[in-house]
């Protein structure tokens, strides 16, 4: 085709104006803001168009991922070595320390059963591993790499091995974001482990440092205390730590204390993170052992 | 000349910027990161708006919308309304030097993050901070960088 061909053909362009496509692209564009802002309808188209975007993430990733698998594998001997003999250390002080943990736990179920007071028990993990994107600055959310074709689901707990680190804010098929806890727009129920005091923890939007705005001046609560999940709401199962607490000052005049908290987990360290599924289903009132389920990777689904 | 012309060289150049949108920045930096994605389409709405029309910008923002974790639909409606702009003016702002591209670059970025300001603030109320403002003067900064780069892109396509 002539180049001057293609010029008239490109000035008299067949199809709807400039302005008429503006209209079309605005009007579709609010449309679907209404229609996720009013109910999560669009989970599938999300889920669809993130088959050709996941991966893009996965890109982004392996910089970071090769930059840890090369350490890995140039660590020398006597570092291995090292690591070796402290890690079999741990795992036999976490076993005598476990043995103690299950004689404990069964007694705590034949106690509640004694108080016919239903008990939550037995959970499923699976671990995620973090991807190395960076969303929104301004928001605490992180993306790990099992999605809902591991079986993840919106509001799972996510835990690291020193505590509560969020939940799944969202579950696509090939990653999950998950907020945590330090993001503003996140609360979770807790319980001070010393008195068993209920109260919520809210996220301050800095990283490490948590908020209990309700809680009087007068409260029993003191700088050390250990918060632990309360697992009310039936989000997050019962007894996980969650924060310690690092200030307590009561402010004259107002009702409520300033207190601030530290999350137990490592929210900016950790690259294997645990997704949870909380059995949902309470002990019997029986004291039949149950216990044969916990710490087991569910099946993939 | 045929009907394709250069279109894997823009949805190249596109992917590679979300790709730089998510880049593992420390904190600090961040906050600066810029809307590489928009500058890109801008860039080639200018130069090829035969090519890049309102659609494809709306097409690109809706993934940017899923890349980000945002609601569906907000990138997709800044970035349709800022290519309409760009479709509109054209002609006039390829002859501008780059000082003067450059104010109307900066003009399209703060359009493009007001909005998006609009819409989170109609989800939940928000504060505006110095940190929602920092993209924009980056993106601002990098587009002669921008602009260079795609502009050895496009000539190379065509030897």
């Amino acid at each position: 085709m002539p180049a001057e061909d293609l010029a008239i053909k490109l000035l008299f362009a067949t199809g709807p104006s400039i302005n008429t496509r503006l209209l079309v692209a605005v009007i579709l564009s609010i449309a679907l803001l209404v229609a996720e802002h009013r109910s999560p309808q669009l989970d599938f188209l999300r889920a669809t168009l993130s088959f050709f975007i996941d991966p893009l993430k996965y890109i982004v990733d392996l910089p970071s991922a090769l930059i840890e698998s090369a350490a890995d594998s140039i660590s020398s001997y006597a570092t291995l070595k090292k690591d070796n003999e402290r890690l079999r250390k741990e795992q036999l002080l976490r076993q005598t320390q476990l043995l103690k943990f299950e004689a404990l736990e069964k007694e705590n179920i034949r106690l509640r059963a004694l108080l016919e007071n239903s008990f939550k028990l037995g959970e499923q993990v699976l671990i995620a591993e973090l991807l190395a994107v960076n969303m929104l600055p301004s928001e605490h959310i992180v993306i790990v790499n099992k999605g809902t074709r591991f079986g993840v689901h919106k509001q799972q707990p996510v835990l690291d091995a020193n505590g509560v680190v969020g939940q799944v804010f969202r579950a696509l098929p090939l990653s999950s974001e998950i907020m945590l806890i330090t993001d503003p727009n996140h609360a979770i129920p807790v319980q001070v482990n010393r008195n068993g005091l209920l109260t919520i923890a809210v996220g301050s939007g800095e990283p490490n440092r948590l908020i209990l705005p309700y809680l009087p001046s007068n409260a029993d609560i003191k700088p050390g205390d250990l918060l632990i999940t309360s697992g009310l709401g039936g989000t997050f199962p019962q007894g996980y730590p969650v924060a310690t607490i690092d200030d307590f000052n009561s402010q004259p005049n107002k009702p409520f204390a300033n207190i601030t908290a530290t999350p137990a987990a490592k929210l900016d360290r950790n690259r294997e993170l645990m997704i949870v599924w909380s059995n949902s289903t309470p002990v019997p009132l029986t004291t039949k052992p149950v216990t044969e389920t916990a710490h087991q990777p569910p099946a993939h689904e | 000349m045929n009907n394709n012309y250069g279109f894997g060289r823009i949805i190249l150049t596109i992917l590679l910027a979300m790709c730089m949108r998510i880049a593992p920045l420390p904190d600090a930096l961040a906050a600066f990161n810029p809307d590489w994605v928009l500058l890109v389409l801008i860039y080639w709405s200018l130069i090829l708006p035969e090519r890049v029309g309102i659609f494809h910008a709306w097409g690109f923002g809706l993934l940017t919308d899923i890349l980000t974790g945002r609601l569906l639909g907000q990138y997709a409606l800044a970035y349709s309304l800022v290519i309409y702009i760009c479709l509109k003016l054209h002609k006039r702002l390829r002859q501008f030097p780059l000082l003067q591209q450059g104010l109307f670059i900066f003009f399209c970025l703060l359009l493009s993050q007001l909005l998006l300001f609009f819409i989170k603030n109609l989800q939940h109320p928000a504060q505006l901070q110095r940190v929602f403002w920092q993209p924009v003067f980056t993106g601002t900064l990098c587009w002669p960088l921008v602009h260079t780069a795609l502009r050895f892109v496009r000539l190379k396509k065509h030897n």
